[in-house]
């Protein structure tokens, strides 16, 4: 049974389509890869798949549920672009709450926190810490309970190179565990590290492929370059 | 629904206001210094800070708890924190009756405090007793705060949340008959009046004040108050929606 299972996948907001029949799946233990310029529909895209998109059309399963239904959300952890932690509390004290709505204990609170490397901050205001540490609090309670599937909303974007190599580590140690992870860029250079990538533009996929697939089928030297030969091969069409 | 969920919402919005020491302070000396204001105020009529004090003590609660949830659901709204709630195993009810119950302690506080402050030093009279007075302005706080959370989904920004207090708290304020007796107004501003539940809430208090033992109007008026309560919760559970544009 694939992860994620889309068919025909439709978004129409404001009388525009934000995603056009949109097709992929999603397998156990993959990490993929969700690249494109922004406002190509990849936000839309995630939130359709943790069932907080309005208006969608086309068939959309989940572990084999249809998506958004309750059974799904202890199974599915989500990490929207902004940061969404508590400014006003702790670190600790937004990851005990998140882990007491999954009713979770203080341990795993503690290896989460570890996780992501904000033991030294834990018990600082998360209004206090930098952009990376709180965008690395908001992942460490996506990574509470164990997910089978993890919808991650940019979340590298302003990390220094060594913290985003050490999350990438992370993100595949987590694939071979067998969950799937669905991680969202508007960097080309972060889709080489995916198993697999999903090269969105104007709400379509224009590829799905690995990412040495990518290099083959266009002949290009780099993932930029191959992005762009995909968008003038599309537009002479 | 479930307990755990509910309790890990209440416990963290007063782990939010403990953080806040400013606010709380504010939400406990406010009622207190505008009692006393009125207080002497009135100095020469004692026998008006008589009629009106228990109904004002009704209404600081409802206000400051119908802007601080209003606002705090906005906040919860606009970063995200809401968004990524209803993708975790919570019900909406959770998050209510976790704010409510929340809001609710921080009401017991306020309202234990401006009562004993009133009674104690001010020189209130109250003719019934004052733990009815405590119960009274506990509801008006609940229903305050049930409301705030309730318009919160009709405002964008923080500035807006704030512009429902002139907007829905003021209008039913001058209809409540704490300015003007009800039976003295305009005819159609009486049926206003006894639509508004602030209406209920402030007679509330004031028969609570003046009466020896809870009548049968008074039982009505909280009754009313009573049932606003969930009913505005309740519409409030209606605004959270999982799916949204």
């Amino acid at each position: 049974m694939s992860t994620i299972e889309a068919r025909d996948l439709t978004v129409i907001r404001g009388g525009r389509p934000v995603l056009t029949d949109v097709d992929f799946r999603v397998e156990p233990g993959e990490l993929v890869g969700l690249v494109g310029p922004s406002g190509s529909g990849k936000t839309t895209l995630m939130r359709a798949i943790v069932g907080v998109q309005r208006d969608v059309t086309g068939t959309l399963t989940v572990l084999g549920k249809p998506a958004g239904v309750a059974e799904l959300r202890r199974r599915v952890a989500y990490v929207t672009q902004a940061p969404s932690v508590y400014s006003d509390l702790t670190v600790m004290e937004n990851l005990r709450f998140f882990a007491a709505v999954l009713g979770l204990d203080a341990d795993e609170v503690r290896t989460k926190i570890d996780a992501v490397d904000l033991g030294s901050v834990a018990d600082r205001r998360v209004d206090e810490l930098s952009g990376g540490q709180r965008a690395r609090a908001s992942l460490a309670t996506a990574l509470l309970g164990r997910p089978e599937l993890l919808v991650l909303d940019e979340p590298t974007v302003g990390l220094d190179p060594v913290l985003r190599e050490e999350l990438w580590r992370q993100f595949h140690e987590l694939a071979q565990e067998g969950r799937a992870l669905l991680v969202s860029s508007h960097v080309m250079d972060e889709a080489a590290r995916c198993d697999r990538v999903l090269l969105m533009r104007d709400g379509r996929i224009l590829a799905d492929s690995t990412p040495d697939g990518l290099l083959r089928t266009t002949g290009a030297a780099d993932l930029d370059a191959a992005f762009l030969r995909l968008v003038e091969a599309g537009a002479s069409r | 629904m479930s307990a755990h969920a509910t309790v890990a919402i209440a416990v963290r919005v007063l782990r939010q206001l403990r953080h806040d020491p400013r606010t709380v302070a504010l939400l406990v000396v406010v009622p207190c210094v505008l009692m006393t204001l009125l207080r002497y105020a009135f100095d020469s009529e004692i026998i008006v800070f008589q009629r009106i004090g228990p109904m004002l003590l009704a209404l600081f609660p409802f206000v400051v708890m119908f802007v601080v949830t209003s606002v705090a659901m906005l906040r919860e709204r606009t970063t995200g924190t809401l968004e990524r709630l209803l993708t975790m195993p919570i019900a909406k009810g959770d998050v209510l009756t976790g704010y409510a119950i929340a809001f609710g302690l921080a009401a017991v506080v306020q309202v234990m405090v401006t009562v004993i402050v009133s009674t104690a030093w001010l020189g209130l009279d109250v003719a019934g007793s004052a733990g009815w007075l405590v119960v009274v302005a506990l509801l008006d706080a609940l229903l305050g705060m049930a409301l705030g959370l309730f318009l919160s989904a009709f405002a964008r920004t923080e500035f807006q949340a704030v512009q429902f207090l002139p907007a829905v708290v003021l209008p039913q304020l001058l209809l409540c008959g704490l300015f003007v007796p009800r039976e003295q107004m305009a005819e159609p501003l009486q049926w206003l009046s006894d639509v508004a539940p602030l209406t209920y809430a402030v007679d509330a208090a004031a028969r609570v004040a003046r009466e020896t033992a809870i009548s049968g109007s008074a039982r009505t008026d909280l009754l009313v108050v009573a049932l606003c309560v969930p009913a505005a919760l309740a519409l409030g559970a209606l605004t959270l929606r999982r799916r949204t544009g």
